[in-house]
């Protein structure tokens, strides 16, 4: 095949009426990602997917899988493989029959690995009830199976653990986790950091349908950084010593007893709790405070007055242009 | 890089077959298919004396059973026939919405205009189907109460039961160009709606409202280019010598309706956005 990136999306636009589901998205995914479409409901995940299995027409811009555009003709999704929202099948045939079916709109060699398939989705048991008695993780693994039919290069796969049980998310994310090592590349749409924390290394931020951020999932827990909470016996003064203290980005207004902020290394860190204690600002309390990734990520997706905190992140985040290959 | 087989439309046909052997739609207008021909053939023998004589053959279900397969394609042109062949056209393209698995069939590795064909080609042979059952289960339940005798043609003249017999074949096979034309339309509805009652039920309003056209004053004159006057073209076999004029007509009345239903429908089903499932 070509050296051209399995994703490679250009201004896509898709609007309904008044509502602009997917509005100028660009992003890239390359070979050996797994890539993570991250974002609130309602972000426009589901409609870039569509779009890029050439299930819905842009209303602008490009879908290029492996160069290929999937609006053509379905020879673009050779070697891709995925499903939008819930996977769906004929409820009225057996698990297995709906595979052999769609092996067949596969060709090729697909109907031989039927068995296979259902062997890694653990459904081998069940491939012979009807799919309408299904429970959703079983139709969730089901379509996962119907994926691996196609020996994809890469995957497409829509919030593929929402709805599951604790168990079946472990179950569905290890196995994702496993067919990343074995090479496919993927694209997976969530709408949890800790899922996309996981199993991705990069990540988009989707918001409204605009991307926010696009970029290395590491790049942006290094800008993200982490934040310390601070507790004195002496609120007035700690908070002047922090002012003053350089290597130290306090982020908190006043009033409540608690200042939140952000040491430069640990250095700083070290020279800020020296400082209070001279300064007589006693500290009762000084924890890193875990959740700054999920801030940011919700200051990114859901922020509105906010915005420009959100924004100064990600400009100081290295953010990775991408060069398209020709 | 491997040369990948990719399927053709003989094989998406093959699976769309399968889909309709494992669903009761099917077997309900199958088994009209075959049942009313039944009950119409116990009415006539439990009933010596009477029969329809204000139909063309009616007068003849108790000398040949012959007629009966014959006055059955004139009754169940008004509606049995269209709704059997609806039930199927109707719905073929609108389940798939209905279940959501368009979107599974199509990201696989077939385009969607071999799809719409070979659902068109299964609402075909599920029609043709339909009819020859009916002609087959009339023709023996017929035989079986009234017997295998010769029939009156619409001239008047005697035809040996065995040319009767080759007669009642072809006119089930001219009875299928307006049946493919109602199959047309149904496949458009059912493209266009997403919904298989609501394709159903349109394909039979679109005949009755045709029929409603010739009613009013002027209109009297379209009688001959309605879709429903085809299903009378058959009658030209069974005149001596075999009148063709209205089979003739019927061939290219049928295309004028089935035609452009059809590529309506495959335009709507290549451009359509496929967004729910
Ligand atoms: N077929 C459709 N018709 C109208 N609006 C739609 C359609 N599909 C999606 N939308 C709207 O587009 C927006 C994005 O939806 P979606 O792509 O499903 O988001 P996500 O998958 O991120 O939850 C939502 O506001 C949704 O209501
Ligand atoms: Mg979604």
């Amino acid at each position: 095949m070509t050296d051209a990136p399995p994703v490679e999306v250009r201004g896509l636009v898709k609007t309904y009426g008044e509502i602009t589901a997917v509005d100028h998205v660009d992003l890239t995914v390359r070979r050996g990602d797994v890539f993570g479409y991250l974002g609130p409901n309602g972000a426009g995940k589901t409609t870039s997917l569509r779009m890029m299995l050439g299930l819905i027409r842009p209303t602008a811009g490009t879908v290029r899988v492996f160069g290929r555009d999937p609006q053509l003709s379905v020879r673009a999704l050779e070697g891709v493989a995925g499903f939008v929202e819930a996977p769906r099948f004929y409820p009225y045939l057996d698990g297995r029959t709906n595979l052999r079916l769609l092996a067949a709109l596969d060709g090729d060699d697909a109907p031989r690995r039927i068995d296979e398939v259902l062997e890694v989705v653990e459904l081998t048991d069940r491939g012979g009830d009807k799919v309408g008695g299904y429970s959703h993780g079983m139709r969730q693994r089901l379509g996962l199976a119907a994926a691996l039919l196609r020996r994809p290069k890469l995957l497409l796969l829509d919030e593929p653990a929402t709805g599951l049980d604790p168990g079946g998310m472990r179950d569905m994310r290890r196995l994702i986790r496993r067919l990343a090592d074995d090479g496919i590349t993927v694209l997976l749409s969530s709408h949890l950091l800790a899922e996309v924390e996981e199993l991705c290394n990069r990540v988009a931020i989707v918001r409204k349908g605009r991307i926010v951020y696009e970029g290395e999932l590491e790049d942006l827990r290094r800008t993200a950084g982490v934040s310390y909470r601070l507790r004195t016996v002496d609120d007035e003064r700690a908070r002047r010593v922090c002012a003053a203290q350089p290597g130290i980005e306090s982020t908190d207004g006043a009033g409540t007893g608690v200042i939140t902020f952000q040491p430069a290394d640990d250095q700083a860190l070290a020279q800020l709790s020296l400082a209070l204690t001279e300064a007589g600002a006693l500290i009762l309390e000084l924890a890193p405070r875990s959740a700054t990734l999920e801030d940011l990520f919700f200051e990114l997706t859901e922020g509105d007055g906010d915005r420009e905190l959100a924004a100064a992140h990600v400009d100081a985040a290295a953010r990775i242009v991408e060069e398209a290959p020709s | 890089m491997s040369a990948a087989r990719t399927p053709g439309v003989g094989t998406i046909y093959r699976w769309e077959l399968r889909k309709l052997r494992s669903q009761k739609r099917t077997y309900l207008g199958l088994g009209a298919a075959a049942l009313v021909p039944i009950i119409f053939a116990v009415a006539v023998a439990a009933q010596p004396g009477g029969g329809p004589e204000d139909v063309p053959f009616g007068r003849y279900i108790h000398s040949t059973g012959l007629a009966i397969p014959l006055v059955l394609l004139l009754f169940g042109s008004i509606w049995l026939f269209p709704l059997i062949t609806a039930l199927v056209a109707g719905d073929i393209v609108a389940a798939e919405d209905h279940n959501g698995t368009l979107k599974t069939i199509l990201t696989r590795s077939v385009e969607r205009g071999q799809i719409f064909i070979a659902k068109m080609l299964a609402a075909f042979s599920y029609a043709a189907l339909a009819i020859l059952v009916t002609g087959t289960v009339a023709t023996v339940a017929g035989v079986i109460v009234s017997g295998f005798h010769p029939i009156t043609s619409l001239s008047g003249t005697q035809v040996s039961a065995s040319h009767g017999l080759g007669l009642v074949a072809a006119s089930l096979g001219v009875y299928l160009l307006p049946i493919i034309a109602v199959a047309c339309i149904g496949l458009l509805f059912s493209t266009l709606f997403r919904n298989s009652a609501a394709a159903i039920v349109g394909t039979l309003m679109f005949s009755l409202l045709l029929q409603l056209l010739t009613i009013i004053p002027g209109l009297g004159g379209l009688q001959p280019y309605l879709l429903s006057t085809q299903f009378n073209a058959w009658q030209g076999f069974l005149r001596t010598p075999v009148d063709w004029e209205p089979i003739v007509r019927a061939t290219w009345v049928c295309a004028f309706y089935a035609i452009p239903s059809l590529v309506a429908g495959m335009i709507v089903f290549l451009r359509r956005d496929v967004a729910g499932g």
